[in-house]
């Protein structure tokens, strides 16, 4: 039923607070927001089906390339899965790199977190700090590396870099000015009152709500659910380092904000035991072409929580099956909890809290009803022409468009 | 050559605005674009400054190969940008698909959707590149009064 008092927006796939495609149908009652309905696959690429074609070597650059931020995790993971299936047992100089870089991996992810929360609530000064201060992190993956994004470190059986004594010596350095500005925030943080102010009360999600969601990572942690597959089923170095699960009870945008720089400090600790501790030996043990039967999941802490990676393999080179549940997929569920009768202005901020990232969450799932015995199979040019007919309806017509642009290729 | 002209070229070239668009990419190169603006990099001492809307930009910045989703919106915001406008392909997958040639649901390259003024590779091209980049095609620009659509 229509209702007269409310109005209904369109927010994306392109829009100034977003920095990826996406979009949110928002419905308002006056400055509140009294549903949101999300619509995700504007990424979608087919990831999972190439899987499938290419080589399990080769599938592993395929998947570093799910996102950009998080590249790291997901090839970890997915590795991981494999070596299980294959019965590769992983070099322990592997497991300390591989802890070492995602440790920095998350470090930058987080600063670019920090920064992009305070670009959406009109802290722009913050956005230009954070960004400035993850060079210094950028610099120290790309010496340990070669790349700044999309590392390519992990090969099935270990990694494909050594670190040198003298690198060793730059990432502690680096450290020590990161953990410096990171005090700063902190410090920020808690006594800029503004800040505090601005973010407190906002995007409120309960212990209750974000364990019936199912939330995963910061966001479950800043809502007092002390769960951290780093520690509950450790993986990589994990086992032999110390660290904390920070949490946190406020359960607003403000407790995200404080976890994820709590973790900031963690990770700096983290890499300096690690870079400590790492033992002598190969990085690498040779993995077979071919891998044998079996089916594996896979768990991993990312920055944004805990990825999961499915993979079954038939005895060639190739997987029979990968699937990938991204942390944010997690956390999605949570946004329209989380703005349900709030204002139009705190979205933005909200939506970026959970630190979503779509270019992970756009998969494909194919849902088979059991009742119904059929499969609905629809082709894509039939999906296609539907669509055209229904932007025509309302009332946008693509075609000449269409037709004027491919005559300017 | 009218007075105009040229003052309009002259604006046009010290302050080129850009709209970044994501088009499926994985973000490696979107952060590497946000990182390009920010105080290390720093291109806007080039003019350029990042926009929120197809109709204040001269230059759309796209990463990501072209999804099938996206296809349409794309040729949408092109449309909303003012004359004259210029697409930069921002990657490998911008520029050619890269790793994602051949899935099911990806088109391809920017160029099997619009026509594309500069190619910046690299997976993901990294903020030097894309300065590299920016500037060769303001450079052009110079060298080609009048700054016609390609
Ligand atoms: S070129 Fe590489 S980094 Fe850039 S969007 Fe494509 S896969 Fe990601």
């Amino acid at each position: 039923m229509h209702d007269p008092g409310e109005v209904k927006i369109p927010f994306g796939p392109q829009h100034p607070a977003l920095k990826e495609p996406e979009s949110f149908l928002i419905s308002l009652r006056g400055e509140k927001i009294t549903s949101t309905s999300i619509k995700l696959g504007y990424n979608h690429r087919g990831i999972e089906k190439a899987c499938e074609e290419r080589t399990y070597i080769q599938d592993l650059y395929l998947i570093e390339r799910i996102c950009g931020i998080c590249s790291h995790s997901h090839s970890t993971c997915f590795a991981q899965a494999v070596e299980e299936i294959a019965g590769l047992e992983v070099p322990a100089r592997a497991r300390y790199i591989r802890t070492l870089i995602a440790e920095l991996e998350r470090i930058h992810s987080h600063l670019l977190w920090l920064g992009v929360a305070g670009h959406e609530i009109g802290f722009d000064t913050l956005l230009m700090y954070t960004w400035r201060d993850r060079e210094v992190v950028m610099d120290i993956l790309a010496m340990l590396t070669g790349n700044r994004v999309n590392y390519g470190i992990n090969t099935i059986g270990g990694v494909r870099r050594d670190i040198s004594p003298e690198q060793k010596e730059e990432v502690l350095k680096a450290m020590d000015i990161l953990e410096e500005r990171t005090k700063y925030y902190i410090e920020l943080a808690t006594q800029e009152v503004t800040l505090a102010k601005r973010l407190s009360g906002v995007g409120i999600l309960s212990n209750e709500d974000a364990k019936r969601l199912g939330a995963v990572g910061p966001v479950a942690r800043a809502s007092g659910i002390e769960r951290d597959v780093r520690r509950d089923d450790p993986y990589a170095a994990y086992a032999q380092l110390d660290f904390k699960v920070i949490t946190s009870n406020e359960c607003d945008v403000y407790g995200r904000t404080l976890v994820r720089l709590g973790e900031l400090m963690e990770s700096y600790s983290i890499v300096r035991q690690a870079i400590q501790k790492i033992p002598d030996g190969v990085i690498s043990v040779k993995a077979p072409r071919k891998v044998p039967a079996g089916e594996v999941v896979s768990r991993y802490e990312a920055p944004r929580g805990e990825d999961l990676h499915y993979v079954s393999a038939n005895g060639t080179d190739k997987p029979e099956r990968v699937k990938v549940r991204a942390p944010t997929l997690a956390n999605i569920q949570s946004v329209s909890k989380m703005l349900e009768n709030r204002y139009l202005a705190d979205m933005p901020i909200v939506v970026a809290a959970i630190d979503p990232c779509f270019s992970c969450t756009d998969r494909l799932i194919a849902v088979n009803d059991p009742e119904r015995k059929t499969k609905n199979t629809v082709a894509w040019e039939a999906i296609r022409l539907k669509g055209i007919e229904w932007y025509k309806r309302q009332g946008i017509d693509f075609t000449p468009l269409n037709k004027k642009l491919k005559s300017l290729i | 050559m009218g007075v105009i002209t040229k003052i309009v070229n002259w604006s046009r070239l010290k302050s080129p605005w850009i709209l970044h668009f994501n088009t499926g990419a994985c973000n490696g190169c979107d952060i590497e674009i946000i990182a390009s603006l920010t105080p290390r990099y720093d291109l806007e001492r080039f003019g350029v400054v990042l926009k929120g809307t197809p109709r204040h930009a001269d230059i759309l910045l796209c990463s990501g190969p072209v999804t099938k989703q996206v296809e349409c919106r794309l040729i949408r915001i092109y449309e909303q940008m003012l004359e004259p406008k210029f697409v930069v392909a921002v990657g490998t997958c911008s520029c050619t698909g890269g790793v994602f040639s051949g899935c099911y649901n990806v088109d391809g390259g920017i160029n099997s959707v619009l026509p594309v003024s500069a190619y910046i590779p690299g997976c993901p091209a990294s903020p030097k590149a894309i300065i590299d980049g920016v500037v060769k095609l303001l450079k052009s620009l110079e060298e080609e009064p009048g700054a016609k659509k390609k």
